[in-house]
């Protein structure tokens, strides 16, 4: 999700045959502009573009299988052969955190993605149609997220079991209140602008206004949404790991990689928690980094300042 | 100012009556329940056997007569007794609440402490080399796991110094010194990632207040920086940092999961986690009520406290 607009633009570029020429050209121009102008932004969305590179080719990076276990070399420190060493198993942790970027990559945006489209549809409606759906939505929402977001997913991943899918949905569902929040408050003020008057003049159904004239106006948030919860999405996935109510064996999870079983030997083999722990927040940092320039870049309030 | 707190209130009981029934609701359709959590590690097991506890615990009854029961027990101030240990859900829980809510108050010190001045000094420096320092420091802040951030701590602390975090709880009135330590550094694990919202929120607060026409006049009356900044700018600018300090103190009640438990604390947050394995359905209902009645209690104080505030707060 967070590198849709760069790999789109340089999808475009490529790719474009028809159409004004002079866009590639200036999209591109954008993106340098944007990269000077926000260096710290453009740090971020180098680190998160190193780790969706590290997650699209594991298989190729990692030196070892990241599941096999041996039994001679259990706890051996980083060397030559295990650049960062190997855990209780005798797994080798460079290759598990290699894994593991595919891992809380795809709950990360699978999650956040699943949240904020379910919650953005809600505010959607919320916000348009307003009266009673209105009231009631809230309140739903007021519910939703009257609990903290760790313990609300917490709840959800006992309730659904341990998978992949199910951790995802976990996620997904703190996140939606907060997409429906952000979505509905953008939407009361673009239904009050003079265009989608206009358009519901000329017969537009109501429908197609909501979904075609007023949603597309709300990428900017929903953009800022989604990065600011891809982070907090991949902390809580390595919080509910760590406790063992996460994503399952046999993928490897940096959060589980630093859960309990593992703290046990951190005295003996630090290079246990200082890896994976240091990996979660290179790739949470990356997406706050990110986030945050995008935020000053698409919110017109902030854009003056 | 009346009316306005009856209906937070009403809107307060409404919300808890719904997240009750959707808790009640969720732990049920788990898979697996109490009975089969205590008869897993049993092996062969008579069904008849099986079939009574689950009568004894009432969990054959359909899921609308357990919840307008349990409503009942509640409203006469039962609040159910623990599956698990057969005792009052109660007396498990109370014991726990003082030591999370002591670790919650203590990190929000830290993160006071740490953030407010951090977040002026950014706000005064904006765009120089100490704010963008300041911004990235409290950004990693963010970024680390609070969990990890203490595993670290614990390394380091075992490694320099050779102390290891107590693994009971140590009463304040047994052993002061002991007890400081034990909370002092599960505070500083957290405190570091509240630290970094707080200074976020004032910088920006700050820099907003800072654009205001009687800041201008206050500089052009000749006051000192230091004194329009602390006496006249901050302020104004404190009502932000005041909801976010009140929303993160409720938050820190649930987040403090994974601290406690790296911690060896024996706070509600961890006790959640062993509930909610066990399918201990009244503990892990009374916990999660008590998370959400501090939420709205925190939210609650954050909306009273803007009105003592700022006098321009008038409530509806």
């Amino acid at each position: 999700m967070v590198e849709a607009p760069q790999t789109g633009v340089v999808l475009e570029a490529g790719t474009v045959k028809a159409g004004p020429r002079a866009q590639p050209a200036r999209r591109g121009h954008t993106l340098w502009r944007f990269a000077r102008r926000k260096p710290l932004g453009a740090a971020g969305a180098v680190l998160v573009l190193a780790m969706t590179v590290m997650a699209v080719f594991a298989d190729v990076l990692a030196t070892q299988d990241p599941v096999r276990t041996d039994a001679a070399r259990t706890l051996s420190p980083p060397s030559s052969l295990h650049w960062l060493g190997t855990d209780y198993l005798g797994r080798d942790i460079y290759s598990r955190i290699v894994h593991g970027a595919r891992v809380s990559l795809i709950v990360g945006v699978a999650s956040t993605l699943l949240g904020a489209v379910v919650g953005g549809v809600a505010g959607l409606l919320s916000g348009y149609v307003g009266g009673l759906t209105d009231l009631v939505t809230q309140r739903i929402m007021d519910i939703m997220q009257g609990l903290p977001l760790l313990v609300l997913a917490l709840v959800m991943s006992a309730v659904l079991g341990p998978s992949l899918g199910n951790v995802i949905i976990a996620i997904s569902v703190p996140v939606i209140p907060r997409a429906a929040r952000v979505i509905r408050s953008s939407v009361l003020a673009i239904r009050e602008t003079p265009y989608v008057e206009a358009a519901r003049a000329l017969g537009v159904s109501h429908l197609r206004v909501a979904f075609r004239h007023i949603l597309p106006n709300t990428f900017g948030p929903f953009m800022i949404l989604t990065t600011a919860q891809l982070g907090s999405a991949i902390l809580v996935e390595a919080a509910l790991s760590f406790l063992g109510l996460g994503v399952p064996e046999p993928y490897p999870s940096w959060g589980r990689m630093l859960s309990v079983s593992a703290a046990e030997y951190a005295q003996k083999a630090p290079w246990l928690v200082l890896f994976p722990g240091a990996a979660i927040s290179l790739a949470v940092f990356g997406t706050n980094l990110l986030g945050d320039a995008l935020r000053d870049v698409l919110d017109p309030r902030l854009r003056q300042v | 100012m009346r009316t306005y707190i009856l209906t937070r209130l009403m809107i307060a009981i409404l919300t808890l009556l719904g997240m009750s029934l959707v808790i009640f609701v969720l732990m049920r359709i788990a898979p697996g329940d109490v009975v089969d959590m205590i008869f897993a590690s049993a092996g062969y097991v008579d069904p008849a056997a099986k079939a009574e506890i689950t009568k004894e615990l009432g969990l054959d009854q359909p899921i609308a007569v357990q919840y307008i029961r349990w409503l009942g027990e509640v409203l006469r101030g039962d609040l159910g007794k623990s599956y698990r240990y057969d005792i009052p859900a109660w007396q498990i829980v109370r014991p726990r609440i003082p030591v999370t809510v002591e670790l919650a108050i203590l990190a929000m010190l830290v993160a006071s402490l740490i953030g407010v001045p951090a977040g002026v000094i950014s706000a005064v420096r904006q765009d120089r080399w100490l704010d963008y320092v300041m911004r990235v420091l409290s950004l990693a802040g963010l970024s680390m796991p609070s969990f990890w951030l203490g595993m670290v701590i614990i390394l380091l602390l075992v490694g320099s110094l050779g102390w290891i975090p107590a693994l009971t709880y140590v009463s304040p009135f047994q052993d002061l010194k002991a007890h400081v330590l034990q909370f002092l550094f599960p505070a500083l694990a957290v405190g570091y990632r509240s630290s970094a919202l707080i200074m976020r929120i004032t910088r920006s607060s700050l820099l907003d207040v800072m654009r205001e026409d009687y800041i201008r006049t206050a500089y052009a009356k000749g006051q000192r920086e230091r004194v329009v900044i602390w006496r006249h700018a901050l302020k104004n600018a404190f009502l932000p940092v005041i909801t976010v300090l009140g929303i993160e103190f409720a938050f820190l009640v649930g987040g403090l999961v994974v601290t406690e438990t790296v911690f060896n604390m024996p706070g509600v947050a961890r006790f959640l986690v062993e509930a909610i394995l066990w399918r201990d359905y009244p503990v892990v209902q009374n916990l999660v009520m008590f998370i959400a009645v501090v939420v709205i209690l925190a939210n609650f104080a954050v909306d009273i406290l803007y009105g003592w505030l700022d006098p321009r707060v008038r409530y509806g």
